[in-house]
C-alpha cells in the first residue's frame, strides 16, 4: 500500500522516460508467468531494498522539515543535532572493533547504531539543558555542532587507525541501501512509526515555532514539552535511518524545501508531502545509483546531490521568476 | 481582566533587572510602561506574559495566580504582540493569523470550526490586511507585518494585550491608526491594553496611567498628567526635557532641547543688532536670531518663533471678513516667511511711531509703539454699547527683550505692558467716544513680547521686578508720546 502511495505520487512531477522504467518494473512482480527466481530477486531483494529506501528517504526529509521548522532555520537537516553522527560512530565502533554482539548477529551494526544515536540525543539535550535551562534553539543548534564536531573527530580517528576495514567504514558512511533483507525493514518500522506520529501530530505547533519560540509560547503552544516531543520523534527517524542505511545527504536538506517552494510553508501539508516525495526521492535516487554503471552500484549519497541540486535549483529559480 | 503585580522583583544572574515593581491594571485600561533602554521594560513584559518565570513576588490575572494556567489558558486570555518575531518561511498573511486561533484548538483531534474561520476574518478586517490575506508575510512592509501580528493577537480573542513598541516600524500616520483602534477597542470591548512605549508623547496622549522605570525600580505611576514631570524625565531619559500643554488634548506635551542648541546662538547683545526699516506702507523689524514672541498679532499669536516683526498701514476704512488671510497673503507678497512672522495692523501714519531703547545699565529692552485711538472704549463699559466699533485707530506694541523669558515672564510681560498702556491713556485722559468715560485701550490693540532667548535668565516680568519695571516705564513713555503725536496730527488734519 505504501509502495502504490509512493508510485502515485512518483508519478505525477518526474519525467515518462523514469515513469516507464518504473511501471515495467513494478508490472513484473504481480504477474504469474514470470519465472520463480525473477520472483524470488523482486520479493527478496528488490523489494525490501525499495521498502527501505521509501523509509529512509521518508524519515529524513520529515526530520529535515521538522528541525527546520522547530528551529525556524532553514538551514537545518537531520544531522544538525549531532544524533547522526552518534549514530555513525556506533556504526564505525561495531565495524571497526568487530564487534558482535549476542543474540543479535549481524543486526549488531544498527542496533549499536541506533542506540548511540538515542545516547547522542539525551547528551545533546541534557547537556543544553545544564548550559541554557530554557533550552532555546540557538544553544540546542550549538550543543548539536560541538557533538557533531567531537563525533566527527572520532570517527576520522579510527578511520585514520584502521587498516582492512576502511573500505568497509568508508562504504558505510556513504550511505548505502544494497543488500538489506525484510529484517532491516522490520527492525526500522517501529522507530519510524512512532517518529512520523510524533511529527505529524505537531503540525500546528510546528508553524507556531517556524515563528519563534517565543511567538509560540504565547499563542499557547507548551514550548517546552513540544519541543521535547518534536526533537525525539525527529531523533528516532534520523537515527534509525542511519542505522540501517548510514549517513545519506541532501534528502533532509533540500527535499523539504522542493515541497515548500511549491506547497508553501504549512507544515499541515508540508510534513506529509515531505514523507511521500522524500522517499519517492530516495527509491529514484537508489534507482539511479544501481543502474547508471551497472553492474557496480555507486553511492546513493552522491546521486541523492547530482539529482537533487539541479532540481532544487530549478525550482529556485523558477519561484525567483515568479516573484518579480 | 484585572491585572495584579505585586512586589516583583528579577535578576539576571548578579544584576538586579526589577526591583519592588507593584502596580495594578483595571479592565479596559491603556496602561502603559515608559522607560528608558535597559530599565526592565522589557524583562516586565516577559514576566507579564510569562515568558520568563517569577522570582519574587506575585502577578494575578482576576486575582488567579499568573503561574496556576495552562499555556492553552493563558493564551486564550492573554494575547502578545512582540517587537519582532519574523519566520524564516513564507507564510501567507491569512495561515499567519489563523495560528493565532491555536489556543482555541483543543481534543485530540482538533478541527477548523466556522468560529475559528470567523475569528480570523474579523482580526483581519480590524488591522485592514483583510486584502492581503493571500499574500506572504516577507512580500510585506514592516508596518503591515506587525498589523499581521497583530491580527494573529487578536484572533486569540484575548481580554488582555500586551505591546512591546506596537508602533515600531511604522510611519506616523499608521501609528496614530493603530492607537486609536487601540483606543477604540478598551473602550468598546473592554480590552485591557498594557503597551511598552518609547515615544512619551504617544504614550501620555493614549495611555490612561502609566508606569515610568528607571533602572529597574518604579519612579512613577499614574495618570500621564501627573506623570510627565520635566525634572522627573530629564533624570530618567538624562536629556532635557520640556513640558507643555497639548494644543487639543487635556494631556502634557513633551519635547527636547538638544544639547548643542544653545552652543549654536550668539548670546550677548541681540538688540543692537536689530534693524528697522520703514516705509509709509509698513514698519518692519529683523531680528538678527529668531526671537520667542508672544503676541496677540493677527499673524502669528500666541508663542512663536520669529525673526520679522511688521507693522503695517491699512486705508482707515480696510475691511476684510477674514483679515489673517489677508494680512499672510500680503506677508506672502512682500516676500515675509508667514510662520516667522508676527504681523500686525495700524491706520495710524507710521511716521508717527515711536521707540525707545534702554541705556546701557538697563536691562535690555526695546519698545516701538503705534498709537490711534479714535476707536477708545473703556473695558468696563464695553457691555453697554450698542455696537462694536468698527472705526480706525489701534495700540501696537512691540517689546523686544535681551534674555531668557519663561512662561510665566512672559505672561506678567502682557500683564505689566497692558498696565502701562491704560495708565498712559488715563494720563493723556482718552476718552470712550460714546460713554465719555476713561478709555482703557481700543478694541484691536495688539501686543507682541519677543525675548532673545539667550543671556540674562527672567523668571518674572510683574512690576516688583527690574524687567518688569522697565518694561512698565518704557511702554509707558512710548505710549504717551505716540498718544501726542496722534493727537497733534489729528488736531492738524482738523
Amino acid at each position: 500500500m505504501l509502495l502504490g502511495i509512493s508510485i502515485g505520487s512518483l508519478s505525477i512531477p518526474f519525467s515518462s522516460i523514469i515513469d516507464i522504467f518504473l511501471e515495467q518494473w513494478w508490472g513484473i512482480a504481480p504477474s504469474p508467468d514470470i519465472p520463480d527466481t525473477l520472483v524470488q530477486i523482486v520479493m527478496a531483494i528488490r523489494l525490501p531494498r525499495v521498502v527501505l529506501a521509501f523509509l529512509v528517504g521518508a524519515s529524513l526529509s520529515l526530520a529535515g522539515a521538522a528541525f527546520q521548522g522547530l528551529l525556524k532555520n532553514p538551514l537545518a537537516d537531520p544531522y544538525t543535532l549531532g544524533v547522526s553522527s552518534g549514530a555513525s560512530v556506533g556504526a564505525v565502533v561495531v565495524l571497526f572493533f568487530h564487534l558482535q554482539l549476542p543474540w543479535f548477529g549481524s543486526f549488531t551494526l544498527p542496533i549499536m547504531s541506533i542506540a548511540f544515536g538515542l545516547l547522542t540525543l539525551f547528551l545533546v539535550l541534557f547537556f543544553t539543558r545544564a548550559v541554557d535551562p530554557r533550552m532555546s534553539v540557538e544553544t540546542i543548534i550549538l550543543t548539536g555542532i560541538i557533538f557533531s564536531a567531537f563525533f566527527s573527530a572520532l570517527i576520522s580517528l579510527m578511520i585514520a587507525l584502521t587498516g582492512e576495514e576502511l573500505r568497509q567504514i568508508i562504504t558505510w558512511l556513504m550511505g548505502s541501501v544494497a543488500m538489506r533483507s525484510w529484517k532491516y525493514v522490520v527492525m526500522m518500522l517501529p522507530f519510524f512509526i512512532i517518529g512520523c506520529l510524533l511529527l505529524l501530530v505537531n503540525h500546528r505547533e510546528l508553524n507556531a515555532f517556524a515563528f519563534g519560540e517565543e511567538a509560540a509560547a504565547h499563542i499557547g503552544v507548551h514550548v517546552a514539552k513540544r519541543k521535547l516531543v518534536i526533537l525525539i520523534g525527529a531523533s528516532l527517524l534520523t537515527g534509525a535511518a542511519v542505522a540501517v542505511s548510514g549517513a545519506i545527504g541532501f534528502v533532509g536538506l533540500v527535499v523539504p524545501h522542493m515541497i515548500r517552494l511549491v506547497a508553501g510553508p504549512n507544515h499541515r501539508l508540508l510534513l506529509p508531502l515531505s514523507l511521500l516525495y522524500g522517499g519517492a526521492f530516495l527509491v529514484l535516487a537508489d534507482l539511479a545509483a544501481r543502474t547508471m554503471i551497472s553492474p557496480s552500484e555507486l553511492p546513493i549519497g552522491i546521486i541523492t546531490s547530482l539529482i537533487g541540486a539541479p532540481l532544487f535549483a530549478g525550482l529556485f529559480l523558477n519561484r525567483m521568476k515568479r516573484k518579480t | 481582566m484585572m491585572l495584579n503585580v505585586h512586589d516583583v522583583s528579577y535578576q539576571y544572574g548578579e544584576k538586579a533587572v526589577l526591583q519592588n515593581i507593584t502596580f495594578t491594571v483595571e479592565q479596559g485600561q491603556f496602561f502603559g510602561i515608559l522607560g528608558p533602554n535597559g530599565s526592565g521594560k522589557t524583562t516586565l513584559l516577559k514576566l507579564l506574559s510569562r515568558e520568563l518565570s517569577l522570582q519574587k513576588g506575585t502577578i494575578t490575572l482576576n486575582a488567579v495566580p499568573l503561574a496556576s494556567f495552562s499555556s492553552k489558558e493563558l493564551a486564550r486570555l492573554v494575547a502578545v504582540l512582540p517587537q519582532s518575531a519574523d519566520s524564516a518561511f513564507g507564510y501567507t498573511v491569512k495561515e499567519t493569523v489563523e495560528l493565532g486561533r491555536y489556543a482555541h484548538q483543543t481534543g485530540l483531534f482538533p478541527t477548523w470550526t466556522e468560529e475559528d474561520e470567523q475569528a480570523v476574518a474579523e482580526a483581519l478586517e480590524q488591522v485592514g490586511m483583510a486584502h492581503k490575506e493571500q499574500e506572504t508575510i516577507d512580500c510585506l512592509s514592516g508596518g503591515e507585518r506587525q498589523r499581521v501580528y497583530l491580527a494573529r493577537a487578536l484572533a486569540q480573542k484575548p481580554s488582555l494585550l500586551f505591546l512591546d513598541e506596537p508602533t515600531n516600524h511604522m510611519d506616523i500616520a499608521q501609528q496614530i491608526k493603530l492607537l486609536d483602534q487601540l483606543k477604540k477597542w478598551t473602550e468598546e470591548n473592554q480590552l485591557t491594553v498594557v503597551a511598552i512605549f518609547h515615544d512619551m508623547n504617544l504614550a501620555s496622549l493614549y495611555c490612561d496611567r502609566l508606569l515610568l522605570l528607571h533602572e529597574g525600580k518604579m519612579v512613577g505611576l499614574g495618570e500621564p498628567s501627573d506623570m510627565i514631570e520635566e525634572k522627573q524625565l530629564e533624570t530618567v531619559f538624562q536629556a532635557s526635557v520640556r513640558r507643555q500643554a497639548h494644543p487639543v488634548v487635556s494631556k502634557p506635551l513633551l519635547t527636547f532641547v538638544p544639547q548643542t542648541y544653545s552652543d549654536t546662538r550668539q548670546q550677548n547683545d541681540s538688540l543692537s543688532a536689530l534693524t528697522i526699516a520703514q516705509d509709509g506702507e509698513q514698519i518692519v523689524i529683523t531680528t538678527p536670531q529668531p526671537f520667542k514672541v508672544l503676541s496677540s498679532a493677527v499673524v502669528g499669536a500666541g508663542f512663536q518663533w520669529a525673526t520679522h516683526f511688521v507693522n503695517r498701514h491699512v486705508p482707515k476704512h480696510y475691511r476684510c471678513d477674514d483679515p489673517e488671510t489677508e494680512m499672510k497673503q500680503y506677508l506672502q507678497s512682500h516676500s515675509f516667511a508667514v510662520h516667522r512672522t508676527i504681523g500686525m495692523m495700524t491706520a495710524v501714519y507710521l511716521e508717527d511711531a515711536v521707540w525707545i531703547k534702554s541705556s546701557e545699565e538697563e536691562v535690555p529692552l526695546f519698545v516701538m509703539v503705534t498709537a490711534g485711538v479714535g476707536n477708545a472704549v473703556d473695558a468696563a463699559k464695553a457691555w453697554e454699547k450698542r455696537e462694536t466699533a468698527e472705526g480706525i485707530g489701534t495700540i501696537n506694541v512691540f517689546i523686544f527683550i535681551d534674555g531668557q523669558l519663561n512662561e510665566t515672564a512672559f505672561v506678567q510681560a502682557m500683564m505689566t505692558t497692558t498696565e502701562a498702556k491704560v495708565k498712559a491713556l488715563y494720563d493723556a485722559h482718552v476718552l470712550d467716544p460714546e460713554t465719555h468715560t476713561l478709555a482703557t485701550g481700543t478694541s484691536t490693540d495688539c501686543i507682541a513680547i519677543a525675548s532673545s532667548q539667550t543671556g540674562r535668565l527672567f523668571e518674572y516680568a510683574g512690576t516688583a521686578t527690574p524687567l518688569g519695571k522697565a518694561i512698565g516705564r518704557f511702554v509707558y513713555e512710548a505710549t504717551t508720546e505716540a498718544l501726542r503725536k496722534y493727537k497733534k496730527r489729528r488736531g492738524d488734519g482738523k
